[in-house]
């Protein structure tokens, strides 16, 4: 039997861990700390290769056990169909319970990125739906997939991050935090957003995937794609819904996303990679960073900690 | 790049070692005005960590809040939220990553205002290096020995003196040698490994990633350079010590126990104890979701099964069975207080230690330490970002070591049961026993009777320094001295203890625990009796001698430091120790891969490098009898 058994990474890099091995334990630790201390905790799945990563570590902290906790969507109803395909097809696989919430008064109202702003209908569409679902779902704690090198605002925020009754976050008011000490405990009403991928940095979610296989939704590939031009960035045309002006007409172009959002409100770059190797090589190269193709965070400055402080994940 | 792409297996390669690359997490530090978050901004911009976009944003935020002029101000860059730019100070540390050809960095960028230490605690935790800024033109300032003192109380080990904008005193070695001199003066006794002074100017780079061509005079490396080479030793050494998080049933024949390994390696096979309970069983499987593993080590997240149906949960550490973690009800600790509203002594709050949470309440504060002046003060509550050594009750034992040999079992945190704040921090010094409650019958004849009798007052005189400083031969020439004056006396030498009373200890940091506590105990009985008692024992942690002086009345207890350097004693090899430690015969030999932490506050420091053993003797001589022992 024993010669059977890998040897650790201890063994094998004389007692060091390679820094994705490092960032993996730290992230599996925070998951189970969640599941031990909170009563009734949420995953929440955006489908983006950050919550496929994040997914990946979750199946990895309670083998052999299923996660005990479910997956939670907020669908705007506007994002990529591909993405919306992938959802279904993984949470068959890991075999996880999938709720998914839209913001039906939202949805009723007809509200779209076209006819409100991209602002408005964030906070209507994401936002909102995602604090009503916390609320209606009683969830104690959520996971985000966030990363602190993300945007300067998420790079102040904790891994335990304490939201009120109301779902608010005092930034000015943060829990000191330390070692890997996390304090859960809340009252009724409060919850805690938790951030198992907070250290990591986007090189390391691509070498992950590459080094693990992770499945990711295939928009990540380069793959030519209708996209139209405005204000210097490229749409893709994911459906007729898409209002067109008469000088825009959709063009096959090479294209894949960075990050993916709701489709109008997330720009893709030309890309002709299309193999995760291609892909990490880019990212090397890159000197715009991946936000940079998230619409939202340009409305204003400061906008992303505004949003977080309402609510927003 | 290009010829990466050409040729996969390269780029596969160079993935490879981006991985392989060392991690080193680092804290800043320094007040509003010494460029803290512009060396941050500095360091991501040399090391092309900004995208354009992030530029494009830098620009414009420099115009609205910028304030220098029409440079880019790179403090914009990670000052993350809006009261913080708009004030134009850190109020909560903010996490930056970058990477260099060698190594990769997490910063943590830590604000410098007192009312926020507690935020730069909490960054101070998880780092193994400080960078504390100093303005070259204002030099040493109290918020500076307040940051070096939470960066030495968080166990940080190592320190960089960073002395910022010595372009604005004219990049003048003289300025650079004075701040050093003084900061090396009061930091001395914060017992860092490592202090590397570097002159800097954040603005302009000089020095940060280039060599200065202004300061032809420093010889000395770079940041960046000292940064990627700085070896901060390794975490998790010592025995087995593995907290269960969670207990993982996914079926009636499957039950393991999860968690991260927190110190030593779990191989199959090893047999393992609960802490709690004193159960002993062998692992019988290592699991991971990538196979099954015939060892993990410290820091890897696995599940554990054992050979025996134990009862264990949530809470419980398994440890090495012949080298177990202290379990019991009672410790000294050092106390950062994190809230507003004051710590009590006798208030019960929540303790959350490892995973396990208890109920504790602080029965004594010993007294505080003003963290800018380090002098100890008397106190009956805690404020805000006040420390202090206090004694800890916890309501049920625990498993718990000494922050200073682990910070996992060492460190924790204090919870308020109604507010759910974190409300203190806290590291453990030294566990405290059961017998320190047993009260002792009163006997008639007592110590000062005997000591009359004797006409000396007892004392114990502790000789601490490294080994071959010169310890037992200055006390043997102090008792030779002592008997020639009809004193009584006793020497306790370490060694020689360690051939009886203590033949059954080795050299683990438990054993060796051990070995001074019961040299202690029996110097107190001896001082019970009326001797003037002399011991000699390298005692390298403060934690252990501050152990023995508390068992002592003030007065009876005098710390020697025998202050021999390194070099010297090591040249003079008496046994020959040092020549196998440095083969690597002798595993955690003090000064060569165990640290000797130097005296805070010694009665006596001898300089053994420099006078005959003879006139040290005298010196102790000429010591007791200015304080009225002889």
């Amino acid at each position: 039997m024993p010669q059977t058994r890998l040897p650790s990474p201890a063994e094998l890099a004389g007692d060091k861990l390679t820094h994705l091995q490092r960032l993996e334990a730290e992230s599996i630790h925070i998951i189970r700390e969640v599941a031990a201390e909170f009563r009734n905790p949420v995953m929440l799945y955006s489908i983006g290769k950050d919550s496929s990563v994040m997914l990946h570590l979750t199946a990895k902290a309670f083998y052999p056990s299923k996660p005990p906790f479910p997956l939670l969507h907020v669908d705007t109803t506007w994002k990529f169909r591909e993405m919306i395909a992938f959802r279904d097809e993984t949470a068959k696989r890991v075999g996880m319970d999938l709720i998914v919430h839209t913001n039906e008064q939202g949805l009723r109202e007809g509200i779209s990125p076209f006819t409100h702003g991209s602002s408005t209908y964030t906070n209507i569409m994401k936002t909102d739906a995602l604090k009503q679902a916390l609320t209606q779902y009683k969830f104690d704690a959520a996971f985000g997939g966030a990363r602190r090198d993300e945007e300067k605002s998420r790079a102040k925020e904790r891994i335990f991050s304490f939201r009120t009754e109301n779902h608010g976050w005092d930034p000015k008011n943060q829990r000191p935090e330390l070692w890997n000490l996390y304090n859960a405990r809340i009252r009724q009403g409060e919850s805690i957003r938790v951030f198992p991928l907070s250290n990591w940095t986007e090189l390391d979610i691509w070498q992950y995937i590459l080094q693990e296989n992770i499945p990711i939704v295939p928009l990540y590939f380069a793959a030519k794609r209708p996209v139209v031009e405005r204000d210097g960035q490229l749409i893709m045309v994911d459906d007729d819904r898409l209002p067109l002006a008469k000088s825009e007409v959709p063009q096959e172009r090479m294209v894949r996303f960075r990050t993916l959002g709701c489709y109008p409100l997330t720009a893709a770059i030309e890309s002709p990679a299309s193999t995760l190797h291609e892909i990490v090589y880019e990212m090397l190269l890159a000197r715009t960073s991946e936000r940079s193709g998230r619409l939202i965070d340009h409305d204003e400055a400061g906008s992303m900690e505004k949003k977080k402080r309402e609510g927003y994940f | 790049m290009d010829a990466l792409r050409a040729d996969p297996a390269a780029f596969t390669d160079y993935l490879d070692r981006q991985q392989n690359k060392g991690l080193l997490r680092f804290l800043t530090c320094g007040s509003v005005d010494d460029g803290k978050s512009t060396l941050i901004g500095r360091l991501l911009y040399d090391t092309k960590l900004i995208f354009e976009d992030q530029l494009a944003s830098l620009e414009r935020d420099s115009r609205k809040h910028g304030t220098v002029g029409d440079d880019l101000d790179f403090a914009l860059l990670v000052d993350g939220l809006e009261a913080e730019r708009e004030q134009g100070i850190t109020i909560d540390v903010a996490y930056r990553f970058f990477t260099t050809d060698k190594r990769k960095f997490i910063v943590a960028d830590t604000p410098g205002h007192e009312q926020y230490t507690r935020n730069m605690a909490t960054g101070a935790s998880n780092a193994d290096l400080a960078i504390i800024l100093v303005d070259a033109r204002k030099g040493v300032l109290t918020q500076t020995r307040r940051h070096s003192f939470i960066a030495s109380l968080l166990g940080i080990r190592h320190v960089v003196l960073a002395v910022n904008k010595i372009d604005l005193v004219d990049h003048s070695q003289e300025v650079f040698g004075e701040v050093v001199a003084e900061y090396r003066e009061f930091s001395a006794e914060l017992g860092f490994a490592s202090m590397v002074p570097i002159p800097i100017s954040a603005r302009f780079g000089d020095n940060v990633m280039e060599r200065s061509p202004n300061m032809p005079w420093y010889e000395g490396p770079t940041l960046v350079e000292h940064l990627e080479t700085v070896d901060v030793g390794a975490h998790g050494s010592g025995p087995l010590r593995f907290p269960v998080q969670w207990v993982n049933r996914p079926d009636l024949n499957f039950r393991g126990f999860s968690g991260t390994v927190a110190s030593g390696t779990a191989s199959v096979g090893d047999a393992v104890v609960v802490a709690s309970s004193g159960r002993t069983s062998r692992i019988k499987s290592i699991l991971t979701y990538d196979g099954e593993r015939a060892q993990a080590g410290a820091g890897e997240a696995v599940t554990i099964t054992l050979e025996d149906e134990v009862d264990i949960s949530r809470g419980d550490v398994l440890a090495a069975s012949n080298d177990r973690p202290e379990f019991s009800d009672q410790f000294s600790a050092h106390v950062l207080w994190m809230a507003q509203e004051k710590m009590i002594p006798g208030r019960t709050y929540l303790l959350k230690l490892g995973t396990r949470t208890v109920s504790a309440s602080v029965t004594e504060i010993k007294h505080k330490v003003d963290v800018n002046t380090f002098q100890k003060l008397a106190a009956k509550t805690l404020d805000l970002n006040e420390v202090a050594v206090v004694n800890v009750s916890t309501q049920e034992p625990i498993a718990f070591e000494p922050y200073s040999s682990n910070h996992v079992m060492g460190g924790f945190i204090m919870i308020d049961r109604l507010t759910n704040l974190t409300v203190g921090v806290g590291m453990i010094d030294f566990g405290l026993r059961r017998a320190t409650n047993i009260h002792w019958q009163p006997v008639e004849i007592d110590k000062e009777v005997r000591a009359r009798l004797k006409n000396q007052k007892p004392v114990l005189l502790w000789f601490t320094g490294l080994s071959g400083a010169g310890k037992s031969t200055i006390a043997n020439l102090v008792e030779k001295k002592l008997v020639a004056m009809n004193q009584h006396t006793y020497l306790l030498d370490g060694d020689n203890v360690r051939h009886g009373l203590n033949k059954d200890l080795g050299f683990t940091d438990a054993d060796r625990v051990e070995n001074l506590r019961r040299a202690s105990e029996a110097g107190k009985l001896m001082v019970d009796a009326g001797l003037i008692v002399l011991a000699s024992f390298i005692s390298p942690f403060r934690a252990e001698r501050r152990m023995t002086r508390e068992l002592f009345a003030p007065g009876e207890y005098v710390e020697i430091f025998v202050d021999t350097p390194l070099h010297v004693a090591e040249s003079r090899d008496p046994k020959g120790l040092y020549k196998r430690a440095r083969q690597g015969q002798i595993k955690n030999f003090t000064g060569i891969d165990s640290p000797y932490e130097t005296p805070e506050s010694p009665e006596i420091i001898l300089a053994a490098g420099v006078n005959s053993p003879d006139a040290l003797a005298d010196e102790v001589v000429h010591y007791l009898a200015g304080h009225g022992y002889i």
